[in-house]
């Protein structure tokens, strides 16, 4: 009998050797993938494994077996029998010739270069490249371009691997980055000089081995071996990505990413990465205060400060009852604080509290709801319907996952107030004025009952009813129908909308015919955490927009802005109006400082212990990683303070971890929604609809105060843009100002002529000042020319 | 040796002759003191002593803030703040120097890039304040220039050996 080569091999493997050791990878795999697996070291610059390959560097050139000349690791497929040397005389001597090479036109001036210390180029040199250059000719000079208030460049130390061009084109979908000319006169830039306008493009800075593209802020502020890596996350968005903080001495310095492929995968959002500017404001607050007889702020003591507020709030309680007692909290707060807080709330006999404090309608109370299918699994999906949803700007990773999807073949259709600026495609973008995307989402409705024969009940049956269904709906409905993996992304301003109860019973019907996930985007940071641990109206208490619709005697704002409301001239009402205001927060605004009778400086995300949920329900616990300002301290030690001063029970214990073990089993069970749907009255015909989505800059109180970003093309300012038709019907100056009026209130705006805007719709972001005093979205507002 | 004739010997007082001789020769010899602080002896180009931050022949500063000094210190005496000066170059805002920690072992000049630290033959000073131990950047400059002749003598009787 012959010898027979035994072929004990999955079919899909191949059976290679590296430097000796067997082992055993994927057909079609490149050479770099099983180095990498078996923790070989290899050179290398362009290859990156989240990027395309493009194989230009040729660091990465390994010797194989019975082939003629060394081959690239990071473009060579593995075959069967494939023997691998890293180490060999050849490949070391190719890798080091092309050291040489890639030295050749790059500066030596490492001790100037902010990459210094951290620099890949730095590392591979000492390890693969010759302790000599034999260069003794010119080197190359290539003139900067400013791209942007976030990124440097030194394109001289450009060694042109080209991921940040692939980054652009393929992650961001921007394509902003290219090369341009040949040879030796290769260069990396935007060509017509413009600033780099990605929602992403902060990750071309980590993507970068060499100095070329830096991150601004930080430039030249400090050295990668100064800096302390602490773990932490993003807190202006419902993602919560993992991300490190870089600090010195107890100041961030800068923010890069944290690889988690759950969440952010490698990459951050500009939002994300350069928010860190806010936390040192000049604004800050860092002492306590108290208003004093004479009606003039004073710092006082913790113990002052505390006695005051818990006097002050045990005064409107014997007063008017603890039903005149209400709290506003940002969506940013630690589950840790909500819970505190609302314990405070309960112990002082009020339900008046809610964290959703840009949610119109509330009527089904819901809150805290988590992806049905998780953030990582929306790439693999095939058919993805956005229903009142910009990911790109509001979550810009999600947006990647959704760009992703679409990337891999999946159909994306949205219903949406605003025709926004994806970087994708949709198939069927019905773009309406808000009080119609309920029609048209009752008419999908229709068109995915019709398709699967489900009954309608309940309070949308009408509204089903009434709808005309298109074919477009019909497609619609059959593409998320069709699809193995369909998902329903229930975005912030479907959150927002007028009717959202409405809509969130129509989306939740058609997720539930077509067996799509309804996957909805809770608000702000941690509005899961924040659900769970009851923050949270109670049973005939007020929400968010009731506490401002019907101001209470006492108001507890806990880190919010007025801005952050939906409706800041009714929260500046609300907060002046109030027999007793306090100010639990990070920053003393002038709003603040006029209104508040005390201020209770905290420490903001990345300065505290704290547990924050995600879209997916994932529990994140951080450690402090920055210095608190001043006598600014933790919330959860202030509320816990305020609760034993107040003389409530479950407030007596001192260590965090007492109070986590409390809310743990709180933040592991869902909240239940009460599924009434609110009701809701479309205003009469004749004048334009507000549609305010949240300006991406603008979004929180950090955010606002973060320079470098406000400098970003990203940045807008406030505007009100109409569609053409209207802007002509309405006789409005292109470049010149209109005159905006809700009934109540009136703003002057600079005024667009916007393509992106449906008939009958007047798009006003929220978030800045001049327009914080109109009303809320679906409001009818009148445009008129001044 | 016989006990009888050692005794003898000792009666001569040899052994307090042969001191005594000792004693002359050094009474007559040449004399190792200074008359310090009158007099010095010559120090080496490479003496450790108080450092200075140096300029170039232009008046600017020599320092690029690449912080490769306080990285290396032994002593953790070097503590360094920059920015991003007006026109584009790399700066230090703050530049000091903790005498009482600083263990004059010269790795911040050796590790030098652009020769900018280096320690002069200085070593007479006192401190009478509290807080005087620290060098600052302009009391570094200031000391370099001061010096600077003969610092950059010390660096070109070194040059061949750097």
């Amino acid at each position: 009998m012959s010898a027979q080569p035994s072929n004990s091999t999955a079919p899909d493997l191949v059976n290679i050797e590296v430097d000796g050791t067997p082992m055993q990878v994927p057909k079609g795999s490149m050479i770099i993938h099983a180095t990498d697996k078996a923790r070989v070291a290899v050179p290398r610059f362009c290859y990156h494994e989240k990027l395309p390959i493009a194989a230009n560097c040729r660091m990465c050139l390994v010797d194989v077996e019975k082939a003629p000349k060394p081959v690239p690791a990071c473009a060579t497929p593995v075959m069967e029998g494939m023997k691998i040397r890293t180490r060999s005389e050849r490949a070391l001597n190719s890798q080091r010739n092309v050291m040489e090479f890639l030295l050749i036109n790059h500066p030596l001036d490492c001790p100037v270069c902010d990459q210094g210390g951290e620099c890949e180029l730095q590392d591979v040199a000492m390890g693969y490249g010759r302790s000599v250059s034999r260069f003794v000719e010119r080197k190359r000079v290539v003139a900067d371009e400013d791209i942007g208030p976030l990124i440097a460049t030194d394109m001289t130390r450009c060694i042109h691997c080209t991921r940040c061009v692939r980054f652009m084109g393929e992650i961001a979908g921007t394509s902003e980055l290219g090369g341009i000319g040949r040879g030796e006169a290769t260069e990396i830039g935007t060509y017509i000089g413009k600033s780099i306008e990605s929602e992403l493009g902060g990750n071309i800075i980590d993507v970068c081995p060499v100095g070329a593209l830096t991150n601004k802020p930080f430039r030249f502020k400090a050295r990668a071996w100064e800096l302390i890596a602490r773990e932490s996350i993003g807190y202006h968005d419902a993602l919560g990505s993992n991300l490190f903080l870089h600090t010195r001495r107890g100041e961030v310095l800068r923010v890069v990413p944290r690889a988690c492929e759950a969440v952010n995968e490698n990459w951050l959002s500009d939002r994300d990465r350069y928010s860190h500017q806010g936390l040192y404001a000049e604004d800050r607050a860092t002492q306590p205060m108290i208003r004093g007889a004479d009606g003039e702020l004073k710092p006082v003591s913790w113990d002052e400060a505390i006695r005051f507020v818990a006097d002050g709030l045990t005064r409107v309680q014997t007063a008017h009852g603890g039903d005149q007692i209400a709290a506003l909290v940002a969506p940013m707060a630690s589950s840790e604080e909500g819970f505190l807080l609302a314990e405070i709330l309960r112990g002082l006999g009020s339900r008046n509290l809610d964290h959703r404090l840009r949610v119109v309608d509330a009527g089904d109370r819901s809150g805290g709801a988590t992806f049905e299918l998780p953030l990582a699994e929306i790439e693999k999906a095939s058919a993805i319907l956005l229903l009142g949803s910009n990911p790109r700007l509001d979550q810009p990773l999600l947006g990647h996952r959704v760009r992703k999807a679409w990337k891999h073949g999946a159909s994306v259709d949205a219903i949406n107030p605003i025709a926004f600026d994806f970087h994708f495609d949709t198939q069927a973008a019905r773009i309406v004025e808000p009080w119609r995307m309920l029609d048209e989402a009752a008419a999908l409705a229709k068109a995915a009952a019709e398709r699967t024969g489900a009954s309608v009940a309940g309070a949308i049956a009408p509204l089903l009813a009434a709808a005309t269904v298109e074919d477009a709906h019909r497609e619609m409905a059959r593409r998320l129908h069709e699809a193995g993996s369909a998902v329903l992304i229930f975005g912030d301003f479907a959150v927002q909308h007028p009717a959202a109860s409405t809509l969130r019973a129509l989306a939740r019907f058609i997720a539930q015919c077509t067996a799509s996930a309804f996957n909805e985007v809770a608000s702000g940071a941690n509005g899961v955490g924040l659900a769970r641990v009851g923050v949270l109206p109670g049973a005939g208490g007020f929400g968010a927009a009731q506490i401002l619709a019907q101001p209470r005697k006492a108001l507890l704002v806990h880190h919010a802005g007025s801005q952050d409301t939906l409706r800041s001239k009714s929260y500046d009402e609300a907060r002046s109006g109030a027999e007793f205001h306090v100010y639990l927060g990070a920053y003393a605004c002038s709003g603040v400082r006029r209104t508040a009778h005390a201020v209770l400086p905290l420490g903001l995300a990345p300065e505290i212990d704290g547990t924050y949920l995600n879209v997916d329900g994932r529990v994140q616990t951080i450690a402090a990683g920055a210095k608190l300002p001043g006598e600014a301290r933790p919330g959860w030690r202030v509320l816990r303070a305020l609760g034993a001063a107040l003389g409530l029970p479950g407030f007596e214990f001192t260590e965090l971890g007492e109070l986590r073990e409390r809310i743990a089993p709180r933040l592991a069970g869902a909240v239940a929604e009460a599924g009434q749907i609110g009701t809701f009255a479309r205003p009469a015909a004749g004048g334009l609809s507000r549609v305010a989505t949240v300006a991406v800059y603008r979004s929180d109180a950090v955010v606002r105060r973060a320079a470098a970003l406000q400098a970003t093309p990203l940045a807008s300012t406030a505007c009100v843009a109409l569609n053409p038709a209207d802007f002509t019907t309405l006789g409005l100056d292109a470049g010149g100002n209109a005159r905006v009026s809700d009934g109540s209130c009136t703003a002057e705006l600079p005024v667009r002529a916007d393509t992106r805007v449906p008939a009958g719709a007047a798009w006003i972001e929220l978030g800045h000042s001049e327009t914080a005093a109109l009303a809320p979205n679906g409001a009818r507002l009148t445009v008129t020319r001044v | 040796m016989n006990p009888v004739f050692r005794y003898l010997k000792s009666l001569l007082l040899i052994e307090l002759l042969k001191g005594m001789a000792l004693t002359g020769k050094y009474l007559v010899a040449p004399k190792y003191t200074v008359r310090y602080p009158e007099e010095t002896i010559p120090k080496s180009n490479r003496f450790r002593g108080l450092h200075a931050l140096r300029r170039y022949p232009n008046g600017e500063e020599r320092c690029i803030a690449c912080k490769l000094c306080e990285a290396v210190c032994p002593a953790l005496a070097i503590t360094i703040d920059s920015e991003q000066r007006a026109d584009g170059s790399r700066r230090t805002t703050r530049y000091e120097i903790d005498l009482f920690k600083c263990i004059f072992c010269g790795f911040c000049e050796e590790s030098c890039p652009v020769d900018s630290i280096v320690e002069t033959h200085v070593h007479e000073y006192h401190f009478e304040n509290r807080g005087e131990n620290i060098l600052s950047k302009q009391k570094l400059l200031a000391l370099g220039d001061r010096f600077e002749a003969e610092i950059a003598a010390a660096r070109q009787q070194d040059a061949a050996y750097r």
